[in-house]
């Protein structure tokens, strides 16, 4: 038998202080980029932000500094350019920055690249033009989305275990997800619709790390709570382990060969699964014994 | 029946077969026909096989607005030919219009007039002041209420006639809301021409041009009150510039485009280019030729959404229906006209709000690395089980290829769209998919520790991980459900993917790997678990 870890007996709780204190500023971080996000000032990806993001690549070598200026002389000094090594790909950027101003504006900047650099010609590999109000509306559709999860999921749990296990569950998902927001906004990494789905992911994912832990609970019976907690932690923390890594080894292949459109997702996703099997070993559990007591009342079945 | 080993291998065998069965269709065209065509297969979203993708805000106030100016405008005409002099006009909210006429019996009389003319109106007369009194027309409530509900419907119409005489293969088009319209046209490259074409009003109106008034007079602001200023656009050959000059045009469509039986691209105009011939249908050949009858030597100007076209001059009487519209066009152009003159034009106007264009060599790349990371991150999994668990890591790893088998034909099934996050879903379910197994193989090196036999510390196992199990599917899959209602086409292909993966993982990870254990348990009691 091969084990990762050998007949485990750690005592959690003795640093749940240490914990708290980390989680504190992971959600600091969180607030405030949440907040940012809702400001508009985050970096948001085109299609939370509104606005047009164009990808081309041309047949030879560009020089950035001659795309950036041309760009500037046509008003859109603000843009974002990205370029791709070796392969010649250029990636346009145009925030719909501020008032209900429009932001679509793929062909006149295609023309002006086609006119102005005759020598280099392009193919268009994408084009993505949208409106601020798709933004907007995707932005409130997602915070229903979590909203509405979290609120099924706390119904769920409490009709599986009790009312304080499905909150504590909760509360544990979201500050993953709060994590997640704050480590992005931390690094101005792009926040886009796929990352936001990356949240959701993970939201499902970390529970599904702490209901384990709360169904072996139903298992164990010691004197105080916090021992019962212990105890269903270092149960089941062979199985955490073994999971969180086969789940980054899947994860991590798509973050290394899964290309440019997806890596964000992929390195949110790696972020994620690493805070949630964090947060259910070091925090759900002692929050629950802080609010829950330490009475060792039966625990529903 | 679930304790029989031969019927739950048959069952899993036939299951199989069915997959194979209903998934080789989707990867392979060399099979014979009968069994691609009757078989659904999983369709490639936009961003992996190229495409334009549109979503439209149809205007429907806009069209109820355009609506009660067309009325005004004819209601202002009518009452001229028949001498009611009209002093002034003003719109009255967005679905009607007030007109002014001197005090007296001019007002009564113009009310019975358009209450005759426009029978989806409602006139009412004001008030009688010193300065006059003013009849307002207002559109029916059932006027209104059936623009609102035909706006998007006759729209979506309308654009699936277009696309299919411009030839796409599989458009979608599908009304969203109340008041949007999602196009998708796989394979399109020209995400300005796909713009143009569907994004077009195409109300075609023929209207006199208005020799009467000064243009100089008109353009500093003097317009007379039935008329309007328009511009033609027209490129110069020579320097290839754009140019606009205004047009005065009486406001009064004489004729529109709703009577267009046929339209078609002709070369060798008057210019030698591109022309679109266009036919009318007996009602609008007659009104043709009683318009072009009337004002013989005057200006009849072609307007296409607000834009001057041409405005020849009537040189005789037209009887047969047939008209040109010229212009600079490119054959593309031109061809793209006589489509939308055809296909109609739409019931409200429409306004690109978000457009996704994805190349065909995007769309080929994001497959290849897609497919490469799935292979590698799945390679990776089975290892790692394969080297954790040993033989009963084996079994995970036989219950995780039919996890993958029967998710791609559960989409087949579905006509599922597979998108990049789609591909990356399936991904993460591989990476998940162990998990099950993992939960029960801790279970049973537990019992096994306790010095339980092979065959009992198994059931055990399977026993005290199965609410745990179904516990942790169950909220995975209620997060799967949100994404899926509140995604959107791509987010929606990994909501789909990831789901599909859970629920079917319920089915691999409990009764496959079972299955395996109680054969060999059945013949002889294992003595020991590699696990």
């Amino acid at each position: 038998m091969i084990e990762l870890v050998k007949n485990p007996k750690y005592d959690f709780m003795s640093v749940r202080n240490y914990a708290f204190a980390l989680s504190a500023v992971l959600l600091i971080l969180g607030t405030i980029g949440t907040v940012q996000i809702f400001r508009g000032q985050a970096n948001l990806g085109i299609d939370l932000a509104g606005g047009t993001s164009i990808q081309v690549k041309f047949q030879k070598p560009f020089a950035m500094d001659e795309i950036r200026s041309l760009l500037t002389g046509a008003g859109h000094a603000e843009a974002t350019l990205q370029g791709v090594e070796g392969e010649n790909i250029l990636l346009i950027k145009l925030r719909a920055s501020g008032g209900q101003e429009e932001r679509m504006v793929a062909d006149p900047v295609l023309k002006l690249l086609r006119e102005k650099i005759p020598g280099n010609p392009f193919t268009v590999e994408s084009i993505s033009e949208i409106g601020p109000a798709i933004g907007h509306k995707l932005r409130q559709d997602a915070t229903w989305a979590l909203a509405i999860s979290a609120l099924a999921i706390i119904i769920y749990l409490a009709w599986r275990f009790e009312f304080k296990f499905g909150v504590a569950a909760t509360i544990a998902t979201f500050h993953d997800i709060l994590a997640m927001v704050g480590i992005f906004w931390i690094f101005g990494i792009e926040q886009d619709l796929l990352f936001i789905t990356a949240l959701l992911t993970i939201g499902g994912y970390s529970l599904t790390d702490t209901v384990v832990i709360w169904e072996n609970i139903r298992l164990r019976k010691r004197n105080t709570f916090s021992e019962t907690i212990n105890l269903s932690v270092n149960d089941v923390l062979s199985r955490s382990l073994v999971t969180s890594l086969t789940v980054l080894l899947a994860v991590l292949a798509l973050l290394f060969f899964g290309g440019e459109v997806l890596r964000n997702f992929a390195l949110a996703l790696v972020i994620g699964i690493l805070v949630g099997s964090y947060s259910s070993v070091f925090v759900a559990g002692p929050m629950l014994v802080l609010w829950r007591g330490e009475k060792m009342t039966e625990v529903k079945r | 029946m679930w304790k029989s080993i031969t019927w739950r291998i048959t069952m899993i065998v036939l299951l199989t077969i069915a997959a194979v069965v209903v998934l080789v269709p989707s990867l392979t065209d060399n099979i014979p026909a009968a069994w691609k065509d009757n078989i659904p297969k999983i369709n490639l979203g936009l961003d992996l096989q190229g495409g334009v993708f549109l979503r439209l805000q149809v205007e429907i106030e806009k069209a109820i607005e355009n609506t009660a100016q067309r009325y005004a405008d004819d209601a202002r005409a009518v009452c001229r030919e028949k001498g009611l002099p009209v002093l002034g006009f003003q719109k009255a909210g967005i679905d009607g219009f007030s007109l002014r006429l001197p005090p007296g019996e001019f007002a009564g009389k113009a009310q019975s007039l358009l209450k005759e003319e426009f029978p989806a109106l409602d006139v009412s007369l004001g008030e009688v002041k010193s300065d006059g009194a003013m009849v307002t027309g207002r559109m029916k409530p059932a006027e209104v209420q059936s623009i609102r509900a035909n706006a998007v419907g006759q729209g979506v119409e309308t654009i699936r006639n277009r696309i299919d005489q411009f030839g796409v293969r599989e458009p979608q088009i599908i009304a969203e809301g109340d008041d949007r319209i999602v196009v998708q046209l796989p394979g399109v490259k020209d995400q300005q021409r796909a713009i143009e074409l569907v994004g077009k009003t195409a109300l075609l109106e023929f209207k006199l041009v208005d020799d009467g008034a000064s243009l100089e007079e008109a353009l500093k602001g003097n317009i007379p009150e039935d008329s309007q200023i328009l511009y033609q656009k027209s490129t110069d050959p020579a320097t290839g510039r754009l140019a606009k000059s205004p047009i005065l045009v009486k406001k009064r469509a004489l004729l529109t485009g709703d009577t267009i039986k046929a339209a078609k691209v002709n070369f060798g105009g008057q210019a030698g280019g591109a022309y679109v011939g266009i036919s009318f249908d007996s009602r609008g050949a007659k009104v043709f030729d009683r318009v072009t009858a009337e004002n013989v030597k005057r200006r009849l100007a072609i307007v296409l959404d607000d834009t001057v076209y041409s405005a020849p001059v009537i040189q005789e009487r037209i009887s047969g229906g047939d008209a040109q519209i010229t212009g600079s066009f490119t054959p593309e152009e031109a061809s793209d006209l006589a489509i939308v003159l055809r296909a109609g034009s739409l019931p409200a106007p429409v306004k690109v709000i978000q457009n996704v264009t994805i190349g065909p060599s995007l769309g080929q790349d994001s497959i290849q690395k897609g497919v490469r990371a799935a292979i590698i991150g799945g390679l990776l999994v089975v290892t790692f089980m394969a080297f954790y668990y040993r033989f009963a890591g084996m079994v995970a790893n036989f219950a995780l290829l039919f996890n993958i088998l029967f998710l791609l034909s559960g989409m087949a099934v579905f006509s599922a769209t597979l998108t990049l996050p789609g591909i990356a879903g399936i991904i993460l379910a591989i990476g998940m998919a162990v998990d099950s197994n993992v939960l029960i193989f801790e279970r049973i090196r537990e019992e096994l520790r306790a010095k339980k036999p092979v065959r009992p510390a198994i059931d055990a196992g399977y026993d005290k991980a199965f609410l745990t199990v179904v516990d942790t599917h169950v909220t995975t899959l209620i997060t799967a459900v949100i994404l899926f209602q509140f995604g959107t086409g791509p987010i929606k292909g990994f909501a789909v993917s990831l789901s599909m993966g859970v629920a079917i993982n319920l089915f691999t990870a409990l009764v496959c790997t079972k299955v395996v254990f109680d054969y060999l348990n059945a013949k002889k009691p294992m003595q020991a678990l590699s696990i």
